[in-house]
C-alpha cells in the first residue's frame, strides 16, 4: 500500500512539471507583450523596459523557465496585477468558497446518483428505469448556466426562499452558509447526478448478471443484502473511477456557477483575472487547478486498492 | 410423493421469455429426491438439467421466466408458489447449491470468511466471531490446507479447485438436507475433478444429506450417483438405478450416450457420436423430440409424444416402441 502510494506520487511528478511549464508558457503564448500590458497605456518606453527587467522578461527563455521553477519551489506565485495582494493570498481567500461549493455538490451527488442508478439497474426495462434514465439524461443535457439562472428566478426572485447571490462563511453561522450555498450546489450537481446515475446503472447491470449474485441469492440472502452488499461492493469500483471525473467537472462547473451566483470563489477569480489580463493570477489558478486534478486522480487510484482487493498486491 | 421423499417435483414446466414469446425450456419434469439419496442428472447442454435445478430454489433471472405448470414440494410447501421470505429461509439452510464455475461464483471483493459466515449468521444467528471459527472448521472439512490463514483471503488468491471447495464449504455450512451440485467439476482439471467428487461423496456420508449431482459426463454420474435421471430436450427420457441404467439402458438416447463414452480398452477406433443436434426449445417436432436423431425411429414415434412410462418399480422410460413391450423386460 505504501509502495503503491509512493509509486503513484512519483508518477504524478511529470504531470505537475508539464502543467507548470504550460502555465509558464501562458506568458509567451498569449498575443501582445505582457510588459506593455502591465505598464499600462500611458507608459513611456523606459517604463516598459523597466517593467520588462523587473519581470525578468529580458532574459533568455530557459533562464526565465528556471527562475519560474525556482519561485514555485519557494512557494512564490508572484503578485496579482489587478488586486493589491499576492496571488497566493488572493487564492487562499477564495478557496473556501470553491471548496464549499464543490464539497456540498459532491455530497449531494453521491447518495442520489448512486441510489438512482442502482434502482434503475435493479428494475431494468421497467417504468422506474425509464423514469430515472430520462431524468438523468435531462441532468446531463441541460446547460448549467441556463438552469442556474432559471433557479435564481424561481427560488430567489419569485418564491424568495433563498438569497440570489453572495457567500456567507461557515463561521458566521452554518444555516446561513447552507442557505447561501445550497442552490448553487444543487445546480452544480444536476449534471453530475445524471452522469453518476448512468454510470452506476451500467456498472450495476453488469454486476447483477454475474454468477456470484446467483450464489448470494442461493444462500438465502435478502434482495437488500444481495444488491446492497454483494452487487454494490463490486459496482463501487467503477463508481470510484467516475468520482474522479465528477470532482473534476465540479471544479470546472464551479467557474460558471460562481459567476451566476456571484460567489467569490476561485472560478470567479480566474474569470476576473482573464478579463483583466492578470497573468500572474491566471498562472497561479492554472497551477492550483492542475495540482487539484493530479491530487484527485491520485486519490482515485488509492481508493481503488481499498475497493478492489485484486489490485492490492500489484 | 412417497413418505421418505425429501423433495418431490411434479410436472415441472418452465418457460422463458424470448423475442418470439414464451419458449418452453423444460416440460413435465417429475421426480422425487429421497432423504439421503444420491441422484445424478445427465444430459447434453441445453437438455434442461440446470433449469430444473435452478427452478427448485427459484433462482432464475427475474421477469424472464415463469412456471407454467407443476410444483416442487418440500416440507409440505410448494416452493414454486411459496412467498419469497419462506423461500429465503430454505435457500442455503435446507437446500444449498454449488455452481459450475468456481471462478465467477464467488464474490471477488469479499473475503472467504465473509462469504462463509454470511450464511451462518443469517440462518443460525451465530455471532461474527463464532461464525469465523465455524468458517475455519468448514474449510478444514473441505480439506483446504492452512484454513485459519486462508479464511481471510480473497477468492482470487485461490486456485479453481480450492474455490470450488470454498463453494462447497459455503453450501454445507448450515448442514442442508439437500445439496444440489450443478456441474461442480466441469470447469476443473481431471485430477481436481476426482478430488472434488470424492469430497462430495465423503461429505454426503458424513452429513447424511441428499445430493443431486448434475453433469453432462456419464463417467462422473456413474461414479457418484445411486440413481440416474437422463434428460433430453427439456424432458426426462429415462430414470433408473445406476447399475440398471448402465447394464440395460432402455431409451435409444441413453444407449447413444453410453456408446459415445470412450472405453478404456478397445483401441483407437472412432468415437461414436449421436447424429444431429439437440433441437431448439421451440423447434416444432412431431411426436418424440428425439425422433429425428433416433436410429430406431418408427411411424408411431411421430404420431404422438411419448409418455414417461414405469417399466418396473424404479425404472421409467419415455419411448413408445420400447415401453409397448415392457412386460417382457
Amino acid at each position: 500500500m505504501i509502495r503503491l502510494t509512493l509509486l503513484k506520487l512519483l508518477q504524478a511528478v511529470p504531470v505537475i512539471l508539464i502543467v507548470s511549464v504550460l502555465a509558464f508558457l501562458l506568458m509567451s503564448l498569449l498575443p501582445g507583450d505582457p510588459a506593455v500590458l502591465i505598464a499600462g497605456d500611458q507608459a513611456t518606453p523606459e517604463a516598459i523596459e523597466q517593467v520588462r527587467r523587473n519581470l525578468g522578461l529580458d532574459r533568455p527563455f530557459l533562464e526565465q523557465l528556471g527562475i519560474w521553477f525556482l519561485h514555485l519551489l519557494q512557494g512564490q506565485f508572484g503578485s496579482s496585477l489587478m488586486l493589491n495582494q499576492t496571488v497566493l493570498s488572493a487564492m487562499a481567500e477564495r478557496l473556501p468558497v470553491t471548496l464549499s461549493l464543490a464539497g456540498l455538490s459532491i455530497a449531494i451527488t453521491l447518495p442520489i446518483g448512486i441510489f438512482a442508478g442502482s434502482v434503475a439497474a435493479y428494475y431494468r426495462q421497467s417504468w422506474v428505469d425509464s423514469l430515472v434514465m430520462g431524468v438523468a439524461l435531462l441532468g446531463v443535457s441541460i446547460p448549467g448556466f441556463w438552469i442556474a439562472i432559471l433557479s435564481v428566478i424561481v427560488f430567489s426572485v419569485i418564491l424568495g426562499w433563498l438569497p440570489s447571490s453572495g457567500y456567507v462563511p461557515i463561521d458566521q453561522g452554518a444555516i446561513e452558509w447552507l442557505r447561501s450555498m445550497i442552490l448553487p450546489a444543487i445546480m452544480l450537481s444536476l449534471f453530475q447526478i445524471g452522469f453518476l446515475a448512468r454510470m452506476t446503472r451500467s456498472a450495476m447491470l453488469d454486476v447483477l448478471s454475474q454468477d456470484f449474485i446467483r450464489t448470494a441469492r442461493s444462500k438465502g440472502l435478502s434482495e437488500w443484502v444481495t444488491v446492497g452488499k454483494h452487487a454494490f461492493r463490486n459496482a463501487l469500483i467503477l463508481v470510484i473511477t467516475t468520482m474522479g471525473i465528477l470532482v473534476s467537472t465540479a471544479i470546472g462547473g464551479s467557474v460558471v456557477i460562481e459567476q451566476v451566483f456571484a460567489l467569490p470563489g476561485i472560478g470567479r477569480l480566474v474569470v476576473q483575472g482573464i478579463l483583466a489580463r492578470d497573468y500572474p493570477l491566471v498562472q497561479g489558478v492554472m497551477l492550483i487547478y492542475g495540482f487539484a486534478f493530479v491530487a484527485i486522480n491520485l486519490a482515485v487510484d488509492l481508493l481503488y486498492t481499498v475497493a478492489d482487493p485484486r489490485v492490492r498486491y500489484d | 410423493m412417497t413418505a421418505s421423499s425429501l423433495v418431490s417435483i411434479e410436472d415441472l414446466t418452465v418457460q422463458f421469455r424470448t423475442d418470439r414469446g414464451w419458449t418452453t425450456a423444460i416440460e413435465g419434469v417429475s421426480f422425487d429426491v429421497a432423504e439421503g439419496d444420491c441422484v445424478g442428472v445427465v444430459g447434453e447442454s441445453g437438455s434442461g438439467k440446470s433449469v430444473t435445478a435452478l427452478s427448485m430454489l427459484r433462482l432464475h433471472a427475474r421477469g424472464t421466466s415463469r412456471f407454467a405448470r407443476g410444483s416442487v414440494r418440500y416440507g409440505g410447501q410448494d416452493l414454486l408458489r411459496a412467498p419469497e421470505r419462506t423461500l429465503r429461509q430454505i435457500r442455503g439452510r435446507d437446500i444449498a447449491m454449488v455452481f459450475q464455475d468456481p471462478m465467477s461464483s464467488l464474490n471477488p471483493v469479499l473475503t472467504i470468511c465473509d462469504q462463509i459466515s454470511e450464511t451462518l449468521c443469517l440462518h443460525q444467528g451465530v455471532s461474527r466471531a463464532a461464525a469465523r471459527q465455524r468458517a475455519i472448521e468448514l474449510l478444514d472439512l473441505v480439506r483446504i490446507p492452512d484454513a485459519s490463514r486462508r479464511v481471510d483471503e480473497y477468492p482470487h488468491r485461490l486456485s479453481g479447485g480450492m474455490r470450488q471447495r470454498v463453494m462447497i464449504a459455503i453450501a454445507i455450512a448450515c448442514r442442508p438436507r439437500l445439496l444440489i451440485a450443478d456441474e461442480p467439476t466441469t470447469a476443473l482439471d481431471v485430477t481436481i475433478q476426482a478430488q472434488i467428487l470424492e469430497l462430495l461423496r465423503d461429505l454426503r456420508a458424513e452429513l447424511g444429506m441428499a445430493v443431486m449431482l448434475i453433469s453432462h459426463d456419464l463417467g462422473v454420474i456413474a461414479e457418484f450417483a445411486r440413481r440416474v435421471i437422463v434428460m433430453y430436450a427439456g424432458r426426462i427420457v429415462e430414470d433408473a438405478p445406476v447399475d440398471v441404467l448402465f447394464r440395460a439402458p432402455r431409451h435409444p438416447y441413453t444407449e447413444g450416450l453410453m456408446a459415445s463414452m470412450p472405453a478404456l480398452e478397445g483401441g483407437a477406433g472412432r468415437l461414436y457420436a449421436i447424429p444431429g443436434r439437440i433441437p431448439d426449445a421451440d423447434e416444432p417436432i412431431a411426436g418424440c423430440r428425439f425422433g429425428p436423431r433416433c436410429a430406431h425411429v418408427e411411424a408411431i414415434c411421430q404420431a404422438a409424444a411419448p409418455e414417461l412410462v414405469a417399466i418396473g418399480a424404479t425404472h421409467r422410460v419415455r419411448c413408445t416402441p420400447r415401453t409397448r413391450t415392457s412386460g417382457t423386460s
